[in-house]
């Protein structure tokens, strides 16, 4: 009775700790401005089926796609066995499925078996990190807390599996001893094999089991309650991350309609144009980003495919697409923490742009959209960088001289260079 | 076109040629090859001339939305004005931006870029490889550009207007959706690049050298300077060619 008061308190505390926490992101979520991602609902459900569901992006690398497969699927198997734990833990039943007899075995067994290959993908993964230390996993942006954070999520994943399988272990032995509260169920193809090192007393079996199935769900708890301070929050955020993405040609940049008001009505004298939000143009800081850019930077998982396809960062300049998402995270994070100690009007002094993201950096991209086609949850970086560049030049006229120039060239000759408009037809002249 | 115009006659296609198309020496070339097909296939085109003007791509791309909208709109009227259904385009830049962002600011037209054209053509018939330059076995790696390929999903209408040569097409290492900048996009055309360790048309040419091509074909006069950059760095111009798609197509057919 009193493990079953705990758990429910345990669990209670956990779920709300977490509603809490996941309800500040969505407010700093909603910082942003806003933006029409509501239309075509079956094509955005069919790219959240495709991409989220189906890991369709993945594939393009196909190791880490086999790997993260694994863990995937893992993690969501694998749930269905926390709902029987959850039932057990408020009513003190065991095994409470195992009335569904040979389906049961069935599917205790594809458990075992899914743990045993999310353990071994991610060790695979903290080998790659650690000991190959692949360049993805590298960079500027990737030391400290995002190195650990990896770390941390992978060591965690490998711990809960164990003790998963080695309760089931414990089970299973206390099965064959006849234990009256262990009532034969399940099958276990993987941890059968870890029997032998189990102690051979009942009373020290149940100690092993209780204390395997407690680290395992507290486990699950505590996770739970990391993720919203950790890059591993895209197990959530990759689906509506996915579901509200662009849809249009990548190529195609928004028309700014404030902006188009304002050529109307210098092109015309007699516009009036429509009531629109104002503010300024482009971006300063995170909260004149869209409310989209902010859910971006809540789902990136920081995997660095956009930085290592980026020509700009393979060149040696100091961009890096993954850099500008976790830059945003952390500074609308730092906004939000800003509104919950001091209130909403709080003004910290900071931005966006500059003491996060440098001028070099945004001036560095070449608008290729490599990253935002390598991302396999649909980021977009790209958007963050031309709202920054817009910020720079229309709002500071800060732009490199050079750029300065073309657009003076525009302005004058119709043409980026310094040409006349009257030589334009030249080309059909000359042979 | 004021010509056709005055005459009471309507082009099938109208051409846009850009800036660089109409300014830049090696791209004038394409322009003029791309002429020399439509008129090969009989197509009654129109160019605006002087009347054109930058569709305002690079301003956009630099962040300001301004200049780019000011120029949009000028055009837009020209284009309206002519009653204009159908653009064809020399650049891949010109293409996107008049495809996808002059719809929301009155511009709605059926926008193709040459290479469709070209492929086509090829597909009805109206257009084969014969008559010039054979590329018969000869090696040609294609380069993606950007804002055909990754910006709007265009990577087949270049390969097959290649592939009626008959000739060995290899690709680079990063192709298609996954191809690499040439370095020019986003305004970076007309500026210096940031520092680093490498200029990105190096390390595209690099990467297109490794194949060892006969030629370097292109759809993009943007990528055309920095590919030819990258080659005459690389002292490599005598034995590799980079080519527009339209000059390979217009050699072949003896044109």
């Amino acid at each position: 009775m009193v493990a079953q008061i705990l758990f429910l308190v345990l669990t209670l505390a956990a779920i709300a700790l977490f509603t809490v926490n996941l309800r500040k992101i969505i407010r700093n979520i909603r910082l942003g401005k806003s933006v029409d991602r509501k239309d075509q609902p079956q094509k955005r459900l069919m790219t959240m089926l495709r991409v989220a569901f189906g890991q369709s992006k993945m594939v393009v690398r196909p190791i880490p796609a086999f790997l993260h497969f694994f863990v995937y699927i893992g993690f969501v198997i694998i749930n269905i066995e926390v709902l029987e734990i959850m039932i057990d833990g408020l009513f003190g039943t065991h095994r409470i499925f195992n009335g569904l007899g040979g389906l049961y075995n069935f599917l205790i067994g594809s458990f075992e078996i899914l743990a045993f290959t999310v353990w071994v993908s991610c060790a695979i993964f903290l080998i790659r990190r650690n000991i190959l230390k692949l360049k993805r996993f590298s960079g500027v942006e990737m030391k400290s807390w995002p190195k650990s954070d990896a770390n941390y999520i992978l060591i965690t994943e490998i711990l809960l599996m164990s003790a998963f399988l080695l309760m089931n272990a414990a089970d299973a032995k206390l099965q064959l001893l006849g234990s009256a509260h262990y009532v034969n169920a399940g099958a276990f193809p993987v941890s059968q094999y870890l029997i032998n090192i189990l102690p051979s007393t009942e009373g020290a079996l149940v100690i092993v089991e209780r204390s395997c199935w407690w680290f395992h769900i507290i486990g699950i708890l505590a996770f739970l309650n990391y993720l919203p301070y950790s890059k591993h929050f895209h197990i959530l955020f990759a689906f509506p991350n996915t579901y509200f993405s662009n849809l249009e040609p990548k190529g195609e940049f928004t028309n700014m309609v404030s902006v188009t008001n304002e050529v109307k009505a210098m092109l015309d004298p007699s516009f009036v144009p429509a009531e629109t939000e104002s503010g300024k143009f482009g971006a300063k800081d995170v909260t004149d980003l869209s409310w989209v850019n902010l859910m971006n930077a809540y789902t990136c998982t920081e995997c660095g495919r956009c930085t290592s396809v980026c020509p700009a960062n393979i060149t040696g300049k100091l961009l890096s697409p993954r850099k500008i998402m976790m830059d945003t995270r952390d500074r609308i994070t730092e906004v939000g923490q800003n509104i919950d100690k001091h209130g909403a009007e709080h003004q910290d002094g900071k931005s966006l742009l500059d003491d996060y993201i440098s001028r070099e950096e945004i001036w560095a991209c070449t608008s290729c959209n490599a990253c935002v086609e390598a991302c396999p949850v649909n980021i977009d970086p790209l958007q963050i960088i031309m709202e920054l560049r817009r910020f720079a030049v229309m709002e500071e006229s800060q732009a490199p001289g050079s750029i300065n120039a073309m657009m003076g060239n525009i302005e004058n000759n119709q043409a980026p260079w310094k040409y006349s408009p009257a030589d334009r037809f030249n080309w059909a002249e000359e042979k | 076109m004021a010509e056709l115009m005055a005459a009471g006659e309507e082009p099938e296609i109208l051409f846009w040629v850009g800036c660089a198309g109409s300014y830049d020496e090696r791209a004038q070339k394409i322009t003029r090859d791309i002429c020399k097909i439509l008129h090969h296939v009989g197509i009654k085109y129109a160019v605006l001339g002087t009347e054109e003007s930058c569709t305002g791509d690079p301003a956009k791309r630099a962040g300001n939305e301004f200049l780019f909208q000011m120029q949009a709109m000028t055009n837009i009227e020209v284009l309206n004005a002519y009653n204009i259904k159908k653009i064809v385009t020399g650049c891949p830049h010109c293409f996107n931006t008049i495809k996808n962002e002059y719809p929301g600011l009155g511009g709605t037209y059926e926008v193709i870029h040459h290479t469709q054209l070209i492929q086509d053509l090829i597909n009805e018939g109206k257009l084969k490889a014969e008559g010039g330059e054979s590329f018969k076995g000869k090696k040609i790696t294609y380069h993606d550009p950007c804002y055909l390929g990754r910006g709007n999903g265009i990577y087949e209408a270049p390969r097959k207007a290649l592939e009626v040569l008959d000739a060995q097409l290899v690709e680079m290492k990063r192709c298609k959706s996954n191809g690499l900048c040439c370095g020019a996009g986003g305004a970076q055309m007309f500026k210096e690049p940031e520092k680093g360790n490498k200029d990105i048309n190096v390390e595209r040419i690099d990467e297109a050298l490794e194949t060892n091509p006969q030629v370097i074909a292109a759809g993009c006069p943007f990528c055309m300077t920095m590919l030819s950059d990258g080659i005459k760095l690389k002292d490599k111009e005598q034995e590799v060619k980079v080519l527009d798609i339209a000059e390979i197509t217009a050699r072949a057919n003896g044109l």
